[in-house]
């Protein structure tokens, strides 16, 4: 088991280049088809702009969302650091420690979220970087062995660099939306005057060129949308089994879920931004209880049934290899 | 010229077995420290462990009148696992110290205004919070172990393992049926129905 888990750890690693070259390639098209709309009118090729503000911009969002991206998000979902003479914080403090260990990793800072509904997520860059914040909602609903199973789910994200790879995603798909927002607003605004420039003698290349770009402009959102949710789904077993790996007790991760479940009611204090990290959907949504492909597509976790079944059947495996 | 190209082929295969030698073995001794540095954690809860108990013994002392005699024997167990001597030695009055405290907190339950006292519920939350990291320091360092064991007998790194003596560690293991049966202790927080 432990060496199956560090291969898994090292192919998260792999996989991180994988999609940041992606993203980056994403990044760099969208960049070259503004560069080629603005040479393609014949006015001199000096340094390809666009291409290097693109991937500069790509390159800063991800830097920062490294270096400050677990406090702007702890932030956003109004976190606090635990008070120690409640009770229950000072339980779930000490789960995260047991957890920690467990792991052989430090100790990652600790946060409660002020809000009802039971939720919680992990972020930061890395085991060496790394926050876990709980909802009071969590705290209050749950036993001390289900709040467990959950901070062994999150403190999973962290030690398989899931919370890294997340961060950056989500950062990468911001500039890209942005970028494509930038394009659009530009294609609205220029249209009309670049349509001259190209039948004045910019050639038939000049207008493939343009037309790939704006599908790029148009579909690139949407396709860095699929990927980050692709991703984060992926993880979300993952995640369930290392977590019952470090605390030896599927059920309690499955009890704790369908609790989580139970509680249909959306998590407010959360933004949408950061519902990949959280261990359910905090929108509350339907969506993430159908099946089917648009449904799979559009999801930040697998269906909840789903993930409760697989806890069940590792716990069966366990009691039946004794 | 045929004289000067088996030479290169020899030097760059040794080079390259060399760099080899020199990673392999880097491995071991970077698994070696990670073993020994899991070892000390288990040290270090059970430290934590000796020093809560007699804290929490005599939180609860004056409401558990009638059960002086297991607190004695808590006690007695406490003190006998900080005197141990060797590793075999300490497992087994650790292993003693889990099965008389499991039973304190077994009674514990049938006393409601313990669990009311402010004091008390903290301190058995500390204690059964030290229980379980001791229990999660011991799997931790009973899968390092298992890599560094498993590093030394795969070939062909075994060949490094045995010229630089490297020893398998042993793993830690439950003794008995009655210390297997030690419940886990969940005393302090309940869900709000």
């Amino acid at each position: 088991m432990p060496l199956n888990l560090y291969d898994q750890q090292k192919r998260n690693i792999a996989n991180t280049r994988v999609f940041i070259a992606g993203f980056v390639m994403l990044l760099a098209v969208l960049g070259l088809g503004a560069d080629g709309v603005l040479y393609a009118g014949g006015a001199s090729p000096g340094l390809p702009i666009a291409t290097l503000g693109a991937l500069c911009l790509g390159g800063f969002s991800a830097w920062w969302s490294l270096h400050g991206g677990d406090q702007a998000v702890l932030e956003s979902a109004h976190a606090r650091p635990l008070d120690p003479s409640d009770p229950r914080e000072r339980a779930l403090d000490n789960v995260v420690e047991e957890m920690a260990i467990a792991g052989g990793l430090p100790k990652p800072a600790v946060f409660v979220i002020p809000d009802s509904d039971p939720n919680a997520f992990a972020t930061g860059s890395g085991p060496e970087r790394s926050s876990i914040a709980v909802t009071r909602g969590l705290l209050e609903r749950l036993s001390r062995e289900e709040l467990q199973g959950v901070v062994s789910h999150e403190m999973s994200h962290v030690r398989n660099y899931d919370v890294r790879l997340m961060t950056v995603v989500a950062a990468l798909a911001g500039a890209i939306l942005l970028l494509s927002d930038w394009g659009r607003r530009g294609l609205a605004f220029g249209g009309g005057g670049r349509r001259r420039d190209s039948d004045r003698g910019g050639g038939g290349v000049a207008v493939l060129f343009a037309a790939v770009w704006i599908v790029a402009v148009v579909l690139s959102p949407i396709i860095a949308q699929i990927v980050s949710l692709a991703v984060s789904r992926q993880r979300e077993y993952l995640a369930d089994a290392t977590g019952a790996e470090l605390t030896r007790n599927p059920l309690a991760l499955a009890s704790a879920l369908e609790k989580i479940a139970a509680a249909v009611e959306p998590t407010p204090s959360i933004k949408q931004g950061i519902a990949h990290l959280c261990i359910e959907d905090p929108r509350g949504r339907v969506i993430e209880q159908k099946r089917g492909l648009i449904a799979d597509l559009f999801a930040t976790h697998p269906p909840i049934e789903d993930r409760i079944a697989k806890l069940r059947e590792m716990a069966y495996q366990v009691t039946a290899g004794r | 010229m045929a004289i000067g190209g088996c030479l290169l082929v020899l030097v760059v295969g040794a080079i390259c077995a060399a760099m080899w030698g020199i990673w392999r073995y880097n491995n071991l001794i970077s698994l070696r420290n990670q073993v020994a540095n899991g070892w000390r954690q288990i040290d270090v809860q059970l430290k934590r462990r000796h020093d809560l108990i007699p804290n929490l013994v005599s939180a609860v002392r004056g409401e558990m009148q009638f059960e002086q005699d297991t607190l004695e024997k808590v006690i007695q167990a406490r003190n006998s696992a900080v005197a141990a001597r060797g590793v075999a030695d300490a497992a087994d009055k650790e292993g003693a110290l889990s099965q008389t405290l499991g039973r304190l907190f077994a009674l514990a339950e049938n006393y409601p205004n313990l669990k009311a006292n402010e004091n008390v519920r903290s301190l058995m939350e500390e204690v059964s919070s030290t229980e379980n990291r001791i229990g999660f320091a011991r799997q931790f360092y009973n899968d390092i172990a298992t890599r560094y064991n498993t590093a030394q007998q795969v070939f062909p790194d075994s060949f490094i393992a045995q010229t630089f003596k490297f020893q398998p560690v042993e793993l830690f293991e439950l003794k008995d049926d009655a210390e297997r049966a030690v419940p886990k202790v969940d005393l302090n927080i309940r869900p709000t129905p």
